[in-house]
């Protein structure tokens, strides 16, 4: 087969993984962001047993590879203790990815929104207090936007290495973009040991990153009017 | 009858005795100046009358009405403290202002939110939101601060700055006005404009209660001078009893080092 005749075909595989792709992506920021924020709140809330606990989940899982937690979460549950839950297709090895990248990005972001919190100088709450505001209210009218302003440096940093952290749950053999460049090594569509397609699937990391990069600049940019 | 009367306050910090038997009483469109040495717990007393401490003992009464007494339980303390903060109003050393709000936001954010507890919010928003905003504009105009308006925090000197704080602590139009050292995060130069303010306060018989270092200004724009020393009213009276007559050695001590 020529290449002009691969071509496409490659990149109809490479367009089906990288949906998986973008899909773990998705669900990782709709499931970790809300998470790290109720982590966040509970980290610094009044109660020390709960600031303890939560200290410690979050260093187990900053401390440890999400490769590892990726393959605990995927195998445990069946061949260990017995009770499959994650099931057998792509539709369970992308649940049990799904729950690993959660978590483990859960506690990234934690640690993000509990530094912006608490680095927002106490003036502003005994400001927004001797003004007779609730507390609520001086969260979410004078602190939100300025931990929001802070924190959005670290966390499209978070973000861009999330995209690119995608590709580890290959090892349970998610079909996301790698996988199915590899595909082609070992033969799929009457292509076989070619590596280009694996190499090519950088291109995809790269827009990616790119339009990303772009978006938060944007963001950043927007929040410049005050300081 | 007095404004504002405080009885026997006492705060400490774990072992360090911050307060100790604070007594003294402010008659209304009066100004009351604080100075003493760094640490003797002037700032401490601003923020126990602005509940931003709980003291361990003592009373505070605004116009007869007991906000505080150190004796009542914990609770107490927490019971409509929104409400009982109001009563104060506080400039604070470094400014505090909200750096993503307009000078102008600055001064009516507070007010807005309070208006949306009346009663009559929902029928008469656009009236309330109108009146508040012409408030906040009159406001900065006295301020001197008229062209400014629209500018956020960061645009703004720092006497630019700690005028929009006092003008947002005045839209709550509190009974007692604390400033604390309003004039210490300043260059000298622009000290001037802010004391200005405060001067023209003073003349308008707002009663304030002012802790300056700022030994003249303290002497001539207050009715009454409380001189503070470790936690302590070591000697309080006019102007011209605490400056020229100190009863005091401590006192002597103190302002001699100030004069020029
Ligand atoms: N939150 C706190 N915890 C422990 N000690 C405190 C606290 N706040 C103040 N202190 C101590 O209380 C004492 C009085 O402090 P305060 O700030 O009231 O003094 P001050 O008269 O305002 O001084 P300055 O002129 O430097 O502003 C100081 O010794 C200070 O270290
Ligand atoms: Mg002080």
């Amino acid at each position: 087969m020529t290449f002009a005749e691969q071509f496409p075909i490659v990149l109809g595989s490479l367009n089906t993984g990288f949906l998986q792709t973008f899909r773990l992506f998705l669900i990782t920021l709709v499931g970790a962001i809300p998470l790290g924020m109720l982590l966040a709140v509970a980290e610094i809330s009044r109660w020390k047993l709960l600031r303890a606990f939560i200290r410690t989940v979050v260093w187990i899982v900053r401390g440890s590879p999400l490769m590892i937690q990726l393959l605990i979460i995927f195998y445990f549950p069946g061949l260990v203790l017995n009770t499959p839950i994650w099931g057998g297709g792509e539709s369970g090895r992308f649940a049990a990815a799904s729950v690993a990248f959660i978590i483990n990005y859960a506690c990234y972001f934690c640690e993000i929104f509990r530094g912006g919190i608490q680095g927002i100088p106490v003036g502003q709450e005994e400001a927004g207090l001797v003004l007779g505001m609730k507390p609520a209210q001086i969260f979410f009218r004078v602190k939100l936007l300025q931990v929001i302003k802070a924190i959005l440096p670290p966390i499209s940093n978070e973000i861009i290495t999330l995209i690119k952290d995608t590709s580890l749950a290959r090892i349970i053999a998610l079909q996301e973009i790698i996988w199915a460049g590899q595909s082609f090594m070992k033969g799929s569509q009457g292509i076989s040991g070619v590596i280009w397609p694996l190499f090519f699937t950088g291109i995809y990391y790269l827009a990616f990153t790119g339009i990303l990069t772009i978006l938060f600049a944007r963001l950043e940019k927007k929040l410049s009017y005050f300081r | 009858m007095p404004i504002l009367e405080v009885e026997h306050l006492r705060k400490s910090f774990g072992a360090t005795r911050v307060l100790d038997d604070i007594s003294f009483t402010m008659e209304p469109g009066t100004a009351l100046s604080i100075i003493g040495s760094s640490g003797s717990g002037k700032t401490t007393l601003l923020r126990c009358l602005n509940f931003l401490e709980r003291p361990d003992a003592g009373i505070i009464r605004v116009k007869g009405e007991t906000l505080l007494d150190a004796a009542s339980p914990a609770s107490d303390f927490q019971r409509n403290i929104r409400l009982k903060r109001l009563h104060f109003g506080l400039v604070f050393q470094s400014f505090n202002l909200f750096p993503q709000y307009t000078a102008l936001e600055n001064v009516t954010l507070a007010e807005k939110l309070l208006a949306r507890e009346k009663p009559d919010w929902k029928d008469n928003k656009s009236a309330y939101l109108k009146s508040i905003e012409e408030h906040g504009c009159a406001l900065l105009a006295e301020m001197g601060l008229q062209d400014r308006m629209g500018n956020y925090p960061h645009q703004l000197s720092g006497g630019q700055c700690q005028r929009v704080a006092i003008a947002r602590a005045l839209a709550l139009n509190p009974d007692i006005l604390c400033f604390d050292e309003p004039t210490s995060a300043l260059d000298p130069e622009l000290t001037g404009e802010v004391l200005r303010v405060i001067r023209s306060l003073a003349d308008r018989s707002t009663t304030m209660i002012i802790v300056t270092h700022e030994m003249s200004f303290a002497r001539d724009v207050a009715d009454h001078v409380i001189f503070m020393d470790s936690g302590t009213i070591c000697e309080q009276g006019s102007p011209d009893e605490v400056f020229l007559h100190p009863q005091q050695e401590r006192t002597r001590q103190f302002l001699s080092h100030y004069a020029d």
